[in-house]
């Protein structure tokens, strides 16, 4: 049969989605209609890190008018059962705190109210009682048996600890010339999409069955964990998305949780239940890449050629393995040798569970954490051997000719030629005038460096990959994993036109256009006339667990079968017009909107009328010529489980990239400007040019963001700190260059198309790129991410005080602690003070914010009060005790304060001297705040405490007749000073 | 502004992309909700719900806005524009919004309604900006998909095009 002749695929056209989005027609979540009755969701989500729980108190909230309900984890463990989690141990994992919360934000309990105005205000009236347990932030003190226990059931916090050997590391190590090390502690952070998360939820109990759509993004093997979680069996759970999602980056892999703990709620409240994630939910609580400790060494020859490579990996998931976690730490199995032939390897994997938000998807999986380390190495190596970087990475390469090539883990890389590209972007992208600019900058004592990358990014993977966490004999028991279904489906109307699903979940990937291409060049028809549904419908639509948008797989594998299932429909139809064109099948052609005899442009039918035959001529037809509907479901055979000696090809593609960039550090703010970025990419044959374009400038940005802005924050108690856009820094149009791109081909052996994947590879090279150029500038050899300006200001000027980070360790203890002290003078007399600090009807009028102030005991206060911090004003309840009571000199306080906005506790010690015919107040105070006020509020709260102290001392002066002596003058002060 | 009453509806009355509106809100309703729930003009967006990602911007009164930080009654007697009424008529395309298809500036598409509102607003007021200025006024927008290497392709290419569609300019 002929072959069109192709004509769309590798064309820009414009996507079919754009019009819609572009005048406020999309249709995201938020902006679909819902049954009438419907209730709106709002979460109560713990301030501490690690604590039991005591008690809920709800009734206030469920007597509020329009609460319909308050879910906690009593009612979700009675209605549902623990989430699977990744490694065999007697552990659970709960969408919701079950007597216990282990991180900043975990949900405590669901108000389900006639709005969302009203949930939340449902939220404010419940009260929990937590007893705060200590905290494990650190993923090394983890480590320790001797650390804060999060899972009983697991007797450590380490929840897996598996060594893999291939080749003869120790001999090579023995053998080499060198062995050249790194040690990495790569932080926490995400993509961020910047639509949230966002379901609604319904039960029906007469067919026993949820129905939810979700902005979910796949991997669908996670619809069977959410089924068996809501006990009812798969077909009972009806998962749809909507037509739009605003971008994923894996993130909404994450809402699969709340599809549970929602789907719990619409069923203890008899309503469809809607659930709208907010920001500062979404930053704290809905998922996070994992942060990695790596100690990488190499065995290397004196002339840079690596022999054997040993990871050391801890890989850090948070408080819950949540599925499909530990992925994250293996989805590079197959690759860990990165671009270069290196045949011994070995590998520690532990994985380690700590009081913060459990990880998940995130675009790079598990490639920025390996990544950094391996070329963060290459660089070193070149340093102590004093070669160049790019020879370095040219003696290691694997050869073009190796191709397929067998990696020493298991992994087949499918085609490639690495020098090639190198050398192509070595000369397009102008390494040497980037070089001479170095050079020139260094003359003139400017601090300009020079970063190199070479990445292998996987893409398609194979639903087994996560298995290789097993040992061989565990996995024979569980039975084989393996493989990657994609499907298609291509159906023809009545009137001959063509209908497209696919269940592929995209985010803004433009599937939709690209599926019409590929049919339009199968078909010989214009994709104007192709629709394409890529809305997902678990009851109606074909789809396995490996459908969804994750991995870079559209290109390559869904659309590859959309091509197989549109080739099918054109055999078929080939046969259908065959008969009525009176030529052989083989003989027919298809171009234009019409089918034609070949070589006989005229003897043609036009294409509807031959698509319509099945539906109005079905006797016409031979039976296995009709043409209706294809469905195609194809997996690649190169997707095979692991060996028994854990062999494991984790994905079916492996593109390449080579990047390199220039950067210049400012020698006064130590803020780092990309100058010039190169960014080489073989992703096998393009589909759409502008479209992978997109992806990679895309993912260079959110990458950029990655390497010099963006960390989720703990402070070393497990506070989270980046709660806000404001303290959670993404890139902008003013921090973003436009990076170069250049591009070779080698098409894909394995792929229908010859297509790869290509999201994800700038989010593996970049961050690596920029921190060798900036090691590079500064003569650095330790480098963690993100490179702020006060990381980097310890090189640039000498050491400063660090900020919190990820790992919560390497901030002083008590970063998020405010202290202070001050004094002032008031005109009464010490005993005069004195017994008015000790009087509640003074002090309910002297407390900022103080509504009502009740003596419990003769040392013991309790005060409702509210304050504000910045634009956030909340209601706490404070308890204040006196001790050390020294009268009229001295007296200590101490005191927590808990609220809807968090919790805080402090001591602090008054002194009264006298002086004059006054006395003079000095006052120091130690306090520590967590919750959300920490996370929102984190850089207001030093100014916030001061002046609410000032506040309580200038009413204390009023009070006692005169105002403070430097009242004035401090409020002056004020507004000059802590200017966040 | 009137007095409201925290606990009563009360009745807003505007005019959004040329049409009278008139809906009851709480005083205590965000405009973004008031928009898109109560209006449902949901072409408006929300990312951040406290001010930082652009997301939500409209036009109030001729001046760009983040309809997160309004509330509802702030509204009464104004004129707004929404991404829904950028368009000349509804199966075309404004030169800026075409511009965006062409260079593929968008992704997802949901940074993209504040994007447009806020470069319709600025492009209006600054017909031949360099690549710098429009890098600098899109400083308030926040993208995730793009890298925004071809949002600032586009609205140089629309600036280009609306210059040439009005020549005396
Ligand atoms: S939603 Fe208004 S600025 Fe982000
Ligand atoms: S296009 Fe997705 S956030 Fe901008």
């Amino acid at each position: 049969m002929a072959t069109a002749a192709t004509n769309w695929l590798g064309q820009s056209i414009e996507r079919v989605e754009d019009a819609a989005l572009l005048t406020g027609r999309g249709r995201f979540i938020d902006d679909l209609g819902v049954r009438p009755g419907t209730l709106y969701a709002a979460i109560l989500r713990s301030p501490h890190a690690h604590a039991a729980i005591r008690a809920i108190r709800a009734d206030a909230a469920k007597a509020l008018p329009g609460v319909a309900a308050v879910v906690t984890g009593a009612e979700v463990r009675a209605l549902s059962s623990s989430l699977a989690v990744g490694v065999k141990a007697p552990i659970e994992c709960w969408p919701i705190a079950v007597d216990r919360v282990r991180y900043v934000g975990e949900p405590v309990a669901v108000a389900v109210a006639a709005d969302r105005y009203l949930a939340e205000d449902a939220l404010d009236l419940i009260e929990v009682d937590y007893e705060p347990l200590p905290a494990v932030i650190d993923p090394l003190a983890a480590l320790d048996p001797a650390s804060p226990m999060l899972h009983e059931g697991l007797r450590s916090n380490i929840a897996s600890d598996r060594s893999f050997r291939y080749g003869d590391p120790e001999r090579a190590f023995a053998e080499a010339a060198r062995k050249v090390s790194v040690s990495v502690r790569y932080p926490r952070n995400s993509c961020t999409p910047i639509e949230t998360y966002g379901l609604v939820a319904e039960y029906d109990p007469s067919e026993d069955a949820y129905d939810v759509t979700a902005n979910f993004m796949g991997p669908f093997s996670l619809h069977p964990v959410m089924a068996r979680a809501l006990k009812v069996p798969g077909n009972r759970l009806r998962l749809r998305t909507p037509p739009d999602s605003g971008g994923s980056f894996g993130v909404k892999q994450g809402i699969f949780p709340y599809i549970v703990l929602i789907g719990v709620a619409a069923r203890a409240a008899g309503r469809p239940v809607k659930w709208i994630e907010d920001r500062l939910e979404h930053l704290t609580a809905s998922v996070s890449a994992t942060n990695r400790v790596t100690k990488l060494d190499a065995a290397v020859d004196a002339d840079g050629r690596i022999r054997a490579l040993a990871y050391d990996q801890i890989e850090d998931v948070g408080a819950h393995i949540r599925a499909p976690e530990p992925a994250t730490l293996y989805r590079m199995h197959g690759n860990l040798t990165g671009a270069y032939d290196i045949k011994n390897l070995s590998v520690r994997n532990r994985v380690v569970l700590t009081n913060k938000t459990p990880t998940g998807l995130n675009r790079g999986f598990g490639g920025p954490q390996m990544y950094y380390p391996l070329e963060r190495l290459v660089q070193r190596i070149a340093i102590e051997l004093s070669l160049d970087p790019v020879e370095v990475i040219r003696r290691n390469l694997v050869p073009a000719e190796a191709f397929p090539f067998e990696t020493a883990s298991g992994g087949l890389l499918d085609s490639g030629d690495y020098a090639r590209a190198i050398e192509g972007a070595v000369v397009d992208g102008g390494l040497a005038e980037l070089r001479a600019r170095r050079d020139e900058a260094r003359r003139q004592g400017r601090l300009y460096g020079i970063g190199f990358a070479t990445v292998v990014e996987p893409s398609v993977s194979n639903m087994g990959y996560i298995t290789t966490v097993l040992s061989p004999e565990e996995r024979r028991r569980a039975g084989p994993k393996n493989g990657a279904q994609a499907t298609a489906t291509i159906a023809l109307d009545p009137g001959g036109a063509v209908s497209v699903h696919v269940a592929s979940v995209p985010q803004g990937q433009g599937h939709r256009t690209v599926a019409a291409q590929i049919v339009a060049d199968a078909l010989g028809l214009d994709p104007k006339n192709i629709r394409v549904i890529a809305d997902f419908d678990s009851a109606r639509d074909a789809w396995s667990i490996a459908s969804g948008n994750y991995s870079s797989r559209f290109a390559a594998a869904v659309g590859g079968a959309v091509h197989l299932a549109a080739i099918r429909l054109k055999t078929r139809l080939a046969r259908v017009a065959a008969t009525q064109l009176n030529v052989q099948p083989g003989e027919i052609e298809f171009a234009s909107g019409r089918v034609r005899a070949r070589g006989n442009p005229d003897n043609a039918l036009p294409f509807n009328r031959v698509a319509a035959t099945s539906h109005w001529s079905p006797g016409s037809v031979p039976d296995d010529a009709q043409a209706l509907r294809e469905t195609v479901f194809w997996t690649a055979p190169e997707l095979t489980p692991p060996t028994d000696a854990d062999e494991i090809n984790s994905s079916l593609c492996h593109g390449f990239i080579f990047d390199f960039c220039g950067v210049e550090i400012d020698r006064v703010t130590a803020a780092v400007r990309v100058d010039k970025y190169v960014t080489m990419h073989d992703c096998g044959r393009v589909l759409h040019p502008a479209m992978v374009a997109g992806q990679i400038t895309g993912g260079f940005a959110q990458a950029l963001g990655a390497a010099l802005y963006e960390e989720y924050a703990y402070s070393p108690d497990g506070n989270f700190l980046a709660g806000t856009f404001a303290d959670y820094l993404l890139p902008t149009t003013n921090e973003v260059p436009t990076p170069l791109l250049l591009r070779i081909e080698t098409p894909s052996p394995f792929t229908p198309l010859g297509a790869k994947g290509v999201g994800e590879g700038n989010c593996m090279s970049t961050p690596v790129c920029i921190a060798n150029a900036v090691a590079d500038a500064l003569g650095a050899n330790a480098l963690d991410l993100p490179l702020t300006p006060s990381k980097l200001a310890a090189f640039v000027h000498g050491k400063e005080k660090d900020r919190p980070s990820s790992a919560g360790t390497q901030a002083a203890k008590g970063a998020r602690a405010l202290h202070g002290e001050g004094e002032t003078k008031v005109s009464a007399s010490p005993e005069q003070v004195w017994a008015m600090l000790l009087d509640v009807d003074t002090l309910a009028t002297i407390i900022p914010g103080a509504h009502a102030v009740e003596k419990v005991s003769d040392k013991k206060f309790r005060a409702d009060v509210t304050i504000g911090v910045g634009p956030v004003k909340g209601r706490y309840r404070a308890e204040i005790k006196l001790s050390d009571l020294d009268p009229p000199r001295a007296v200590s306080l101490s005191g927590s304060a808990t609220g809807a906005l968090g919790f805080g506790s402090g001591k602090g010690r008054i002194t009264l001297s006298p002086e004059g015919s006054g006395t003079r107040i000095s006052y120091g105070y130690d306090a520590e705040i967590g919750g959300k006020i920490a996370a929102i509020g984190g850089r207001l709260l030093d100014g916030a405490a001061r002046m609410i102290i000032r506040q309580f001392f200038a009413a204390l002066a009023r009070r006692a007749g005169r105002a403070a002596q430097s009242g004035f003058f401090a409020r002056i002060r004020l507004l000059f000073r802590r200017r966040p | 502004m009137p007095r409201l009453s925290a606990d009563a509806r009360h009745r807003i009355r505007a005019r959004i992309n040329g049409r009278a509106i008139e809906a009851e809100a709480e005083p205590r309703m965000l405009l973004t909700d008031f928009l898109r729930h109560v209006l449902g003009l949901t072409g408006t967006h929300i990312g951040c719900e406290h001010g930082v990602c652009g997301a939500c911007t409209v036009e109030i009164d001729g001046r760009l806005a983040r309809a997160c930080l309004t509330l509802a009654p702030q509204i009464e007697g104004s004129e707004i524009r929404t991404v829904e009424g950028l368009a000349p008529s509804p199966d075309r395309l404004s030169v800026l919004q075409e511009a965006f298809r062409r260079h593929h500036a968008l992704q997802c598409g949901f940074c993209t309604a504040g994007i447009l509102v806020s470069l319709d607003h600025y492009l209006a007021r600054t017909p031949d900006p360099s690549e710098s200025e429009i890098r600098e006024f899109l400083g308030g927008h926040l993208c995730r998909c793009t890298g925004y290497v071809p949002i600032v392709a586009a609205a140089l290419n629309a600036a280009k095009k609306l210059r040439e569609a009005k020549p005396h300019a």
